[in-house]
């Protein structure tokens, strides 16, 4: 909403500076985000950027000025010489404008003398440029007369700007003309602030004055205007109400000056009178307005009285519109509609054929209320958004009609010379009940948690022109004016009006003194964050992307058939579907990284979304992911580069995760990781694991990992290299690339909700070596679990430091080193005591493995 | 030989010792178990008896003397030793160090872990709730029915799944945190990504994260929220800024109001101001633009309706909400021109946090 100020002034004082009234309309709810200085300077103190370049017009030398005469120039056709009287002198200049002619006297004009700066209309970026003397074919010119573009008003021209007869001569433009628009943002709440005067409310509000109404008293002339049209509404509930005025004898014209420069101000085109004066009332009251050419109407009527019906389009009826569209209607759209079809389509846009052009003698003025959700799906289907449809479809409160249709009808017999005759043909279908809402003193001070005086709460309701009465101590039964349509929900509504008018400022800032609520932040949110944590620890980077993806891009990880949360209105193929992996989009990082880096090891843990069968919504789990690729060491000058990362580069990344999750260590928790060989679509066949939740007690099981895919064992995720063959796919070049991806959710049930910490041992371990050889079949991690369930309680750790094959060793057969360490809480240990333990999973090894002790 | 001769010998032999090996066949050679001193000792057989007990104490005091003199120079070699093995062992202390390979948190994170740090103070706890929502709980119950001219504020991607669609914001969990702790008292922060249909640009993404919190009580008052968060805006951005509150409007709060920040970077000092000259204002600050303020977030007093919906009687609970963009926190507290820069994961963008 653009409210030129000059304007705004004729219905209240502006008592602030521009740079004052900015702030406080803002503070109140009406943003200011915007203004135009129109001949003046920016005002002091205005923290906003204009958008609009405009000259400052100079008091001396941009002034009003009378023409004397206009003469031919003696040696150009198309150029004449203007004699000028501008009130202290009279000047010369020569023009190329075409509406001016030799034999034009008494108009007036906008002189710019020598100096005065002016936007120079022939500059395409519309440069401002000072004026100077020129020599035009001969002869001199020291002015010129100016043209609304070169003023810096419009954006483009047509001749010179003339003004209206009684502009004085000799007045400084800026005076006459100058002016500052401030640009408003206006939410919905505040709808009624679409018009000059609910911004003049406002402002009377916020200064502690009255509204300078503008008069609706209308001259009538000798006819009835029941008598010559007919009103029917179909369906109440889309147009409470429909009003008409007709004016005979209209003389159709360009308006007044005054009147097309505000309406440029605020953002509108002028027409022609009749046009403009629905236009400058919209802006006035905030009420859309139409106006029929009434002839046309009676014409379709095959001379009869024209009955105006306001309805639903009907199948297979068209309208073309002013914009000269032709456009096929159906039942959602509301028409004005006559007996001979559809004329207008209701509060957004009027019909070409019953126009009102230049030889218009005879309005119909509309004045209306339409429903606010049909006004607004009807403009978007045929996208035309409009002053009028903008008010409509936030809602104007019916009342209305009435004195916008009066205050235009009088316009229109001042302005356009009509005869308005008598009376407002009017159904009023749906009147809305007036609004009542008990307040109390208690429940304002309960609702701000501060005591703002009585005597303001009345003052500022009144003053923004609810009425107020005592029902009761300290309580009222407040009355909602009728041109607002905001306050539904009671006393809430009002707390808000008494708040922004009093100031949020001044209520001083507290704290929530309550007692603190007694539950907790899940645990869920915590591990997550823990994870996080733990990863960068041990060097990884954090990548978030997005969680829309497209089906295509995750076929390798998902396969073929998943179902997926798909969207209606994608913006992009790209981002088509919500995710149900994040390697895919990890690896679209990596491949990014990989571009300028040849090192990376990074994660995102995030959700994904799997749609459940029979369920609305999908499930949503966080999953975390990790890839590795390139060089274990940064590059260094040292020299020898790093031997590039590796499956166990990937797995001693996840064993320090759950071991700082204390996830599967003695005593802590229920369940451990174990990894499994595996063979996933996406996965090197001989390099990928399959990250498997098992028991705890499995330690001391003699299963072995070939039988303990039970019931028991929960599969949390994969990790591995990268098949080679994703790697075009993913652009990755020909590096390996190592992956893992988990499911988070499944995870921490397991994880261990508390960890005791243990004693520190006070007795000393003893540590013992010891090599076995077994077959290539035989996984390492199967060796440890025995040795582990040979050797416990004693036996505290076991570590393998030394997997060997080549000479010395027999085909097929490989050497594993391990080195246990020994601990007892409550001794040392004797040499005796070990050497038994350590024959005993000696023994265990052979028979169960067929391992054989390799010679130390 | 004389004993005076012997010394003289000695020391000037000592004298001449370049390194350990000389020093050694030295110490032999005078000191040792068949060395000239103790042969010189041995003489002391020969002489009369008057004369021995001095000739002792001369070869008593010679051994001292060389001792001494042994000593010094065995120390003497040793610093040298030391000096040229530190001459040997000079590096350039300008060299590069080793690199360390930091991991790095998402900046994403890292800020959305400074919001809530500063929410857990003053007492709100995270609570989290589904991104995939259906339209009663993003719209209607926080009173928007369908058509309300509001829903144009939010873009909303739609599933094929008729009625649901993905969170236009975290609000939707205010009901969710309500109908599970009703009629408890609530203090929480929700977080997590919400997507709007909308053009990609430096201003604008379809998936952001948002922070939304919501207090709920018989006395939460708009004094509790503006102090709430005007202590949010002071921890987050630093000591002294300070808050602008605008009445605003959110359908699911009333009263609304928009809360800004004085310019962190300007301090709101070089907002624009008119020039002599110019017809336009200079605006020289490009974080707020010259007006010297930031919009950082929105908020509001539950609306009546929203708390019924909640489960709450509006009669006696009361209580505040409201909603900011870590993103945007982020953009204007680093300088981050370009919102697209967080999902992008540009690697200098990231490495920089």
């Amino acid at each position: 909403m653009k409210v030129p100020l000059r304007w705004l002034k004729e219905y209240v004082d502006l008592p602030w500076s521009v740079a004052e009234l900015a702030e406080r309309l803002t503070l109140a709810g009406l943003e200011v985000t915007g203004f135009r200085a129109v001949g003046v300077p920016p005002p002091t103190g205005l923290r906003l950027k204009s958008e609009f370049v405009s000259p400052v017009w100079d008091e001396e030398k941009v002034v009003i000025a009378e023409v004397l005469e206009v003469r031919k120039h003696p040696d150009a056709d198309r150029l004449h010489l203007v004699d000028l009287n501008y009130g202290t002198g009279c000047l010369t200049v020569v023009t190329g404008a075409t509406n001016l002619k030799p034999g034009d006297r008494g108009l007036k004009v906008v002189l710019a003398r020598v100096g005065a700066v002016l936007i120079d209309g022939h500059s395409p970026e519309r440069a401002l440029r000072p004026l100077k003397p020129a020599k035009i074919r001969g002869v001199l010119s020291e002015g010129m007369v100016c043209s609304a573009l070169e003023l810096g008003i419009a954006d483009e021209h047509e001749g010179i700007l003339i003004l209206d007869p009684d502009a004085p001569v000799g007045m400084p433009l800026a005076e006459y003309l100058g002016d500052i628009v401030l640009e408003l943002d206006v939410l919905p709440s505040m709808a009624r602030c679409l018009s000059m005067l609910g911004v003049a409310r406002e402002v009377a509000a916020l200064s502690e004055q009255p509204v300078r109404y503008p008069p609706t008293e209308v001259l009538f002339g000798p006819q009835e205007a029941a008598t010559q049209v007919h009103i029917s509404i179909e369906d109440a509930n889309l147009c409470s109400r429909y009003a008409a005025m007709v004016i005979d004898s209209v003389r159709v014209a360009p308006s007044p000056t005054w009147l097309q420069l505000r309406l440029l101000l605020a953002g509108m085109r002028p027409i022609n009178n009749i046009v403009d004066i629905t236009n400058y009332v919209l802006l006035e009251w905030g009420q859309p307005l139409h106006a029929f050419d009434y002839e046309k109407l009676r014409d379709r009527a095959h001379g009869h009285v024209p009955h105006i019906i306001v309805r639903r389009a009907r199948p297979g009826e068209s309208l073309t519109t002013l914009d000269g569209q032709q456009r096929p209607l159906h039942g959602e759209h509301l028409v004005i509609a006559d007996t001979a079809g559809p004329i207008a389509l209701a509060g957004v846009m009027g019909g070409l054929e019953t126009e009102v052009g230049p030889e218009t003698q005879k309005v119909l003025l509309e004045s209306a209320n339409f429903d606010p959700v049909t006004i607004r799906r009807t403009a978007r289907h045929f996208d035309l958004p409009s002053e009028a449809s903008l008010r409509f479809s936030r809602g104007v409160h019916p009342d209305l009609v009435e004195p916008a249709a009066r205050r235009a009808v009088e316009w229109m017999r001042q302005l356009a010379q009509g005869t308005v005759a008598r009376g407002l043909v009017d159904v009023y279908a749906a009147r809305p009940s007036e609004q009542r809402v008990h307040l109390s003193l208690a429940y304002v001070h309960r609702m701000v948690g501060y005591a703002i005086p009585r005597d303001d709460i009345l003052r500022i309701l009144r003053g923004l022109e609810f009425t107020v009465d005592e029902a009761g101590e300290d309580t009222w039964l407040v009355t909602v004016p009728r041109h607002r349509l905001d306050v539904q929900h009671g006393p809430a509504d009002l707390v808000e009006e008494i708040v922004r008018i009093y100031g949020y400022h001044r209520i001083p800032p507290t704290l929530p003194r309550e007692p603190l609520p007694d539950y907790q932040t899940p645990r869920d949110g915590q591990i997550e964050e823990r994870i996080r944590d733990i990863l960068v620890t041990l060097g990884c980077q954090e990548v978030i992307t997005y969680s829309l993806t497209s089906i295509e891009r995750e076929r390798p990880f998902v396969g073929e058939g998943a179902d997926y949360v798909r969207l209606l209105n994608p913006i992009h193929p790209e981002r088509s579907v919500l995710r149900r992996s994040l390697l895919a989009s990890v690896l679209a990082i990596a491949a990014q990284h990989l571009r300028d880096s040849p090192r990376l090891r990074l994660f995102e843990l995030g959700y994904v979304y799997l749609p459940r069968a029979g369920e609305k919504f999908p499930d949503e789990r966080r999953h975390l992911a990790l890839v590795l690729c390139g060089p274990r060491l940064a590059e260094f000058w040292e020299g020898a580069s790093s031997p590039p990362q590796d499956f166990f580069d990937l797995k001693g990344l996840l064993e320090g995760l759950f071991e700082a999750l204390h996830l599967g260590q003695a005593s802590q928790g229920n369940a451990r990781v174990a990894w499994q060989p595996t063979n996933v679509t996406w996965l090197h066949p001989r390099r990928a694991a399959a990250l498997v939740l098992r028991p705890l007690q499995s330690h001391t099981t003699t299963k072995g990992i070939a039988s303990s895919s039970s019931d028991t064992s929960l599969l949390i995720g994969y990790a591995g290299q990268l098949h080679p063959q994703l790697h075009d796919t993913y652009e990755l070049g020909r590096r390996e690339v190592y992956v893992a991806q988990l499911d988070l959710e499944a995870l921490w049930p397991h994880l261990p909700e508390r960890f005791t910490c243990r004693a520190v041992a006070s007795f000393p371990p003893v540590r013992q070596d010891l090599a076995v050889l077994v077959d290539e079949s035989i996984v390492a991690e199967r060796v440890r679990e025995e040795i582990f369930a040979a050797g416990r309680p004693l036996l505290r750790e076991v570590h393998l430091f030394d997997v060997y094959r080549g000479p010395n060793i027999p085909e097929g057969k490989k050497s594993l080193a391990w080195s246990l360490t020994f601990q007892a809480e409550d001794r040392t240990l004797t040499d005796k005591e070990i050497s038994k333990l350590v024959q005993k999973i000696v023994d265990r090894l052979e028979k169960s493995l067929a391992a054989q002790l390799r010679a130390p | 030989m004389e004993l005076e001769q012997l010394r003289q010998q000695a020391l000037a032999q000592l004298e001449a010792v370049a390194d350990e090996t000389a020093l050694s066949s030295w110490n032999s050679q005078y000191l040792g178990k068949n060395g000239l001193l103790t042969q010189a000792l041995k003489r002391i057989a020969q002489l009369p008896p008057q004369e021995r007990p001095s000739y002792g104490q001369q070869v008593n005091a010679l051994k001292e003397a060389l001792l001494a003199a042994f000593e010094r120079k065995k120390s003497e070699l040793h610093q040298q030793e030391i000096a040229r093995s530190l001459a040997a062992e000079a590096l350039d202390v300008t060299l590069p160090g080793r690199p360390v390979l930091r991991g790095r948190l998402h900046p994403a994170t890292q800020v959305m872990r400074d919001i809530l740090a500063i929410f857990a103070e003053l007492g709100f706890q995270v609570y989290r709730s589904r991104e995939v929502e259906d339209d009663l709980t993003n719209f209607e119950l926080l009173n928007m029915p369908p058509h309300h001219p509001a829903r144009d504020l939010w873009d909303t991607f739609h599933t094929t799944v008729p009625g649901v669609l993905l969170r236009t914001h975290t609000s939707p969990g205010q009901i969710h945190v309500m109908r599970q702790y009703c009629p408890r008292p609530i203090r929480v922060v929700l977080p997590g990504m919400c997507y709007r249909y909308e053009q990609i640009t430096a201003r604008s993404e379809i998936q952001f994260q948002q922070v939304e919190g919501l207090a709920i009580g018989e006395s939460i008052s708009l004094a509790d929220l503006i102090g709430t968060l005007s202590t949010f805006a002071k921890r987050f951005f630093g000591g002294d800024r300070r808050i602008r509150i605008r009445n605003s409007y959110f359908p699911f709060t009333e009263p609304s109001i928009e809360v800004d920040v004085d310019c962190i970077l300007c301090q709101g000092e070089n907002a624009a101001g008119p020039s002599a000259t110019a017809t336009l204002p200079v605006s020289s600050c490009t974080l707020c633009k010259g007006t010297g303020w930031l919009e950082i977030l929105g908020a509001g007093m539950v609306h009546p309706v929203v708390l019924r919906h909640g489960g709450y009687d509006p009669e006696r609970f009361q209580g505040f909400a409201f909603g900011l963009g870590p993103q945007r926190m982020a953009m204007l507290k680093y300088g981050i021109h370009d919102i697209r820069l967080f999902w992008s994961n540009a690697r200098h963008f990231l490495e920089q946090f």
